[in-house]
Order: structure tokens, then sequence, then C-alpha cells
């Protein structure tokens, strides 16, 4: 029996079969790491070593004094053999440090994390960021700010996008670190209530979270799979029956959201002091070898693909994430970053047309009544599209979760969300909070 | 390895999201003239050679229209959209079978051309076309519709005749029903009696009046694909349902007759034409139901669907702006 999810949405084939009977496999130890320093929302971090400097693993590489961010720690015990720019999964150039790894490596060994200032500290010290795919240092909402009571911490294991399982089966394998983590962070907190939301076509996941949550008190609800269930304001809405308030934060609802993968990271720095540096990433799509694999942050795309047997037949996007949200990659040659959940290889069929020729609105009236956010993608579209900013404005497009509910369902194939972002962007820079 | 890196050149580099649904324009037209196929069919057989000819003009002038304009207007061809077959074959199945050819290709460039085209094309244009299409031969050659059916066809068919039915020949059952009640408040044949011939074998009036029952059928069938919306044909039909009894007719009686069915399923629930909200499509559907119904039993036009659903198409802009949705988390400070 599963709990009635928000309004509007849609149920994109799942593709999970390939991968959410695999159980996860560590990657060997790549022959390069390309680190890059900015892996989080907020202030990229400035690289704290030199070329020709030997690194321990988890020895912090990058660093930052700015509120909004996260240190960067090597992955492995190596060399810095380079120090520049490299592109990102996201298309930017950030600087980054290269570590080309020892030959050998232990991966259970790695310098500890030391914080003074409690648990909000040591998961900064740890690099610890959301890892479902926002990557906001998870620190930052570790502290309230003044004034807001967190009564329930929420643990998102919906995995609403296609394809991906990484969240599945870090919920099967390892249930006990992510209750553990969310222990500390509901601690952390005060909030007393602890619930897991978790989609119905994960009935594994949820009887694990079940079984190890049971003494600690923790809901496992069982939500109905619908994309996208696991963003914040929708998952909020399904546990706490409130909409967070236009420009007020999550917060301001007195829940804590916080993914699964990134409980566990937290319970990985707080009680055995071990920073981020690795990750499980799905592998799937058209590959030869698909899979979830724990892989070193640092490792590059090309190569993680490599590992899971190369491509297999013709190849249209390659998408860092799920395909609903996720980045089409220009180049393989990224890094996995803290925010990679998946790699997944799309066929020239599957993924959505390349060129959008124009075609009409025909107002079916799909992207209004699919809209998560219950707005009017049409119209934002239409107006964004005659670039008349101030009326699109008008139909919130601030309040857009870039979702890409419309951009799907629409029968056109009109490119919604990418005008949607337009008028987002320019109502933002007119000074509208989001 | 290899393999990566010669499809390396070839990846394609997009925004999100990255797939997309099956649901295409065309894929829904088709689906729109896959639903109409068994009435279409129907009409063709018990009627013959007319109505084949009739479907062949209109699309001819429809289709044509519109591959002649794009030309004109060196404008990409549409006509792979497939919304100018749905309003051939629309039009062809609102008019009677023994239109003149002239009159059937007319409606189909008015349809396109005025109906469409003069707004912008497809997805600008405020009216239905295929309606835009039948308004015009119902304004121009109002002759068209009042023509009997002179042929016999019905008295052919014994065991569909409804009893009285010689008492109405020379006017379709509605003319016959206004007729009456305009007289003397009393219907000269059973209502009830037609309830058959309406649902499985009707040869008055025009093509998609075929049958009532095939109609329904089709509409099941864009109901079930979730192309249409219920609320449209459900909140048009309750209507008159509902008002024809409170005007004291028979209810069923006026919901199949007068190619109801097929405005309340196939014209009314047009996407371009109709509101775009559910509660809207609720409202818009019993507006037609109350224009419909008033302009049957106090109009002159005995079947009033067509203007109904256009005075509705005019007000559809106005309904979806008093239905806009409330953007989530637009609610009162919750402290
Ligand atoms: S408008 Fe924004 S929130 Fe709404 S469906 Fe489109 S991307 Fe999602
Ligand atoms: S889904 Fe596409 S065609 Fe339908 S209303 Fe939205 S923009 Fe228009």
């Amino acid at each position: 029996m599963s709990k009635a999810a928000f309004k509007g949405g849609v149920h994109p084939a799942g593709r999970k079969e390939a991968t959410s009977g695999t159980p996860i496999e560590e990657m060997p130890v790549p022959a390069r790491l390309v680190v890059p320093m900015s892996q989080h929302l907020g202030a990229p971090c400035e690289p704290t070593v030199e070329v020709g400097d030997r690194v321990v693993r988890g020895q912090v590489i990058g660093a930052t004094d700015a509120m909004v961010s996260a240190p960067i720690h090597s992955p492995v015990s190596g060399e810095v053999t380079a120090i520049g720019p490299t592109l990102t999964t996201g298309g930017t150039r950030v600087t980054a440090v290269s570590v080309t790894p020892d030959e050998t490596q232990d991966l259970a060994s790695f310098e500890r994390v030391v914080a003074e200032g409690g648990v909000p500290a040591i998961v900064r010290a740890a690099g610890v960021v959301g890892m479902g795919g926002a990557t906001f240092p998870s620190a930052v909402k570790l502290r309230p700010p003044n004034g807001m009571e967190i009564t329930t911490l929420i643990l998102n294991g919906c995995e609403c996008e296609p394809f991906l399982t990484c969240d599945d089966r870090l919920m099967v394998e390892m249930p006990e670190r992510i209750i553990a983590g969310a222990k500390i962070m509901a601690e952390t907190v005060g909030a007393q209530r602890i619930v897991a939301g978790v989609e119905d076509n994960k009935p594994d996941a949820i009887a694990a979270l079940r079984e190890a949550g049971r003494s600690a008190g923790v809901e496992v609800v069982g939500l109905v799979t619908r994309y996208p269930q696991g963003a914040e304001k929708q998952l909020i809405w399904a546990i706490m029956g409130v909409e967070v308030p236009h420009g007020q934060l999550p917060a301001a609802t007195g829940a804590l959201v916080h993914n699964v993968a990134t409980a566990a990271a937290v319970a990985d720095a707080v009680e055995r002091g071990k920073p981020l540096t690795e990750r499980v990433v799905t592998v799937t799509g058209r590959v030869a070898r698909p899979g979830n694999y724990r892989v070193l942050l640092g490792t590059l795309v090309v190569d993680l693909i490599d590992h899971a047997g190369g491509t297999v037949g013709e190849v249209g996007r390659i998408i860092a994430g799920g395909p609903m949200t996720g980045q089409a990659l220009a180049s393989l040659d990224v890094p996995v970053t803290k925010g990679t959940s998946g790699i997944v290889v799309l066929g020239p069929d599957e993924a959505a047309p390349d060129i959008h020729d124009d075609q009409p609105c025909i107002r079916c009236g799909r992207c209004p009544e699919a809209c998560p956010m219950y707005l009017e993608p049409y119209a934002i579209a239409n107006y964004a599209y005659r670039r008349e900013w101030k009326a699109a404005e008008e139909f919130h497009p601030i309040d857009c979760i870039e979702c890409g509910v419309c951009s799907y369902v629409c029968p056109t194939k009109r490119p919604l969300l990418q005008l949607i972002r337009l008028a987002k962007a320019t109502a933002m820079q007119k000074g509208a909070k989001l | 390895m290899s393999d990566t890196v010669t499809n390396e050149r070839r990846i394609v580099v997009g925004s999100s999201p990255h797939i997309t649904s099956p649901a295409t324009c065309t894929g829904i037209m088709l689906w729109v003239v896959a639903a109409l196929l068994p009435t279409t069919i129907w009409a063709c057989i018990t009627m013959g050679w007319p109505a084949i000819r009739l479907i062949v003009l209109c699309l001819v002038a429809t289709l044509g229209t519109e591959a002649l304009w794009n030309a004109a207007a060196r404008k990409r061809q549409t006509l792979t959209d497939g919304s100018a077959l749905v309003t051939g074959l629309l039009l062809a199945l609102s008019l009677p079978p023994l239109t003149p050819w002239w009159i059937a290709l007319a409606a189909g460039i008015i349809a396109i051309a005025l109906g469409k085209l003069v707004f912008g094309g497809l997805g600008f244009n405020i009216f239905n076309p295929a309606l835009v299409g039948r308004a015009f031969v119902a304004i121009s050659w109002a002759g068209v519709f009042a023509e009997a059916p002179n042929r016999g066809w019905f008295r052919a068919l014994p065991e569909l005749t409804a009893e009285g039915y010689d008492a109405v020949q020379g006017a379709t059952r509605l003319m016959a029903a206004a007729a009456d009640r305009a007289a003397d408040g009393a219907y000269g044949f059973d209502l009830a009696a037609q309830y058959r011939p309406l649902l499985l074998l009707n040869l008055e009036g025009s093509l998609g009046e075929v049958s009532a029952l095939l109609l329904l059928l089709g509409g099941a069938i864009l109901l079930a694909k979730r192309i249409i919306d219920w609320r449209i044909p459900a909140g048009y039909i309750g209507t008159m349902a509902l008002l024809s009894w409170v005007f004291g007719s028979d209810p069923l009686f006026n919901v199949l007759a007068g190619g109801l069915i097929l405005g309340a399923f196939f014209m009314a629930t047009d996407y371009v034409s109709s509101p775009m909200t559910k509660n809207g499509r609720l409202l818009y559907g019993v507006g037609c139901g109350v224009f419909n119904a008033v302009g049957r039993f106090y109009g002159s036009m005995p079947e009033a669907t067509t203007f109904a659903i256009l005075f509705m198409n005019g007000l559809a802009p106005l309904i979806d702006r008093a239905f806009r949705p409330r953007t989530f988390g637009w609610v009162k400070r919750n402290g």
C-alpha cells in the first residue's frame, strides 16, 4: 500500500531492470584521476597541493573558507602530476588536480577527518554534499537558520529518475549505514521523527530499510512511483502534507531532506572519520556490462565506461545523471564527481530529438497537467520564445524546479524547459527571489 | 577501448530532459482518425458512393489547401502533423452525403484557410477548423442540411423502420421533432422508437450520424488512450440530457440525434480550440451543452451543435484565464 504522491508528474519507463539486481561492484583504481576543485554547489576550492607533491588517500587537496562549499580530498595515494582546467560533466571548465595513483593501493585506509565543532564541522571537513545530484553542501543544511525548528528528517530514497539504481542498491546492501547517518543528522538538528520515502518499485530497499531502522523508530513510507517523486518539494508534500511556501526554505515546513547516499556518507564521516572520496555510480543503457560501480571521484567517464565493457551499438547521448535532469556529455574525458549518480548511454532512437524543428504548441494541456509545480509551461515558453519576459514572469518561471516533465510530455516536442530556463534566468537577473 | 573512441565522435549534446514520451502530434491525430474509422466505414457501406465521394472531396480540399498554402508561403510543409487529415475527415462526417461536390470543396478550403491558416496555422486557431467549414455551409447553403432522405433508404430496411416514420418523411427526425413541438407541443411520432436506428443505422443527416454506437466506440478509444479528457464529452452530453429533460423532451433521443455525439467526442475535444485545465474543460463541456440545448429547443437550427461548440471555442481563452492553476507553494504562509 503506497502513499499517494504529489499531483502531476509522469511515469516514464523505469528501465531499471538491467542494474537493480546487480550488487555494487568496486571499480579497480584507474591509471589516472582528475579531481575537480568544484564538485558541489557553492564556492569552488583552491588546490592546497602542488605538482609533484605526494598525497595520501583522504588528504585534503582543495579547500576554501567560504561558508557554502566542501573541501576536496585525494581519493588515492599517489603523485600530483598536473593542476589545470578540466571539462566537467556540466560542460564547464574548472580547475582540477590530477593524481597518478601508486601501483599498490590500500583503499581500506585513509587519512582521517579531524574537525572541531561537532557533527556539522565533521560533515563539512569530510566534504559531504547532497549525493542525489543537487550537491548542496550537507553541513550547511545541518545548521538550520535560527528560529527554524526541524521536526522531521526525511531520507530521500525515491530515486525517481529512470535507469538509476545506485541508491536502490545502497539501501539494499547497506541500510545500517544509511540509518546510522540519519540518526546522526536527526540528533544534530533536533528532529524527533525520521521518515524514509522510497518509491514502491523498490520493495527490497523498503524491506531492508524497515528492518535496519526498526529499533531506531524510522518510518519507511512506500511512495507511488512517479517522477519527480524525489524532488525535494514533492517529497515533503508526500510526507508532511504541506507545500514549501514560495520564497522560503524547505526547512520552513519543519522538514530536512537528505538523500540516502548522503546519509551513508555522513555516517562514514562521523563514525569512521572517512572523507567523501568515492560514490556508487549506475552505468547502464547501451554498455556491455551494466552495473552499479563504486567509483573513485575523479575517475574519467571514458575509463568507467570501458570498465563497464564499453558501449554497445550506436550511441545517441551519453548522460551524466539520470535522463530527465542529467547532463549530456560533450566529451567522455570528464571526471566522475560527488553528484554523478549515473552514466546512461542512450541509443539515437531512445534519446530525445536533437533538433527541435519549431513545432507549435497544440494546446493539448499535457504540460500544465503534469507540471509538479502547477505551472503553465506552455505559456512561459511561448512568452520566452517571443522574448516577452515581463509577461513570462507573470507565470512564475522562478518556481520551476527544472524537472523536465513538461518537455517530456509535450507531443510536439517543444523545448519547453530550455525556454523556461531563459525566462527563469531573466527573472532572477531582475532580482526575483527563488 | 576503440569502440568507445569511435562512438565518442558521434555523441550528441542537448539539454535535459534527454528522453521524451512516445506521444507525438501525428500519433495523436492518427488515433483520432482511427477512432473515426468504424463510423466512416459504416457510412461508406450503408450510404455508398455519395459518402465515399464526399470524404474524398473534403480530404482533397483540406490537404490540398494546406499544401498549397505552405508552398506559396515558403513554409515548412505541415501535412505530416495529421491535423488537416483530421479536419477533412471530421468535415466530411459532419455533412450529408448528398452535399454537392463544389460545396464540399468550398467547405474544405474554408475550413483550412479561414479556420486555421489565417490565424497562423495549427495551434494558433481559435475555432475548430472543421466546424468553421461546416458553419460556412450552414450559413451559405442551409438547404444542404434540410435535404430530405429522399431515396427511401430507410424504408428499405423494414426492421429498423420506426413506427410513425412515414409521417415525418421529408425531414430529418430532429426537424420533424422541432416542427411538431412548435406546432402543438406534442410529438407526432414516438421519440423512444428512434433510439435503435440512431444507434445502429441512420441514413438521414450527416455521414457521422449513421451510427451513434460506432461513434461512442471511437470516443471510448480516445478516452482509453487518454487522448481526450472525459470532462468535455461528459459535461456536454450530461448537460444536454439534463436540459432536454427540463425542457420536456426525451433526453436520450436528443443525445443520440443531431450529431451531438460526434460534436461532443470529436469536435469539442479539439485541443487547440478547447480549454486546457480540468475544471475549465468541465465548464466548457457544460457550456457546449447549454448552448446546444437552448439552440435546439429555442433556436432556428434544430441541431445547433456546430454553433454551440464554435461559441464555446471563442470562450476557451477566457476559461483558461479564469481557471489558471495556483502555483505550488503559493499558499498562505504557514507561520
Ligand atoms: S515547468 Fe519546470 S517544474 Fe514544471 S514541469 Fe517543466 S521543468 Fe518541471
Ligand atoms: S505539452 Fe506541448 S503541445 Fe501540449 S500544451 Fe504543453 S506545450 Fe502545448
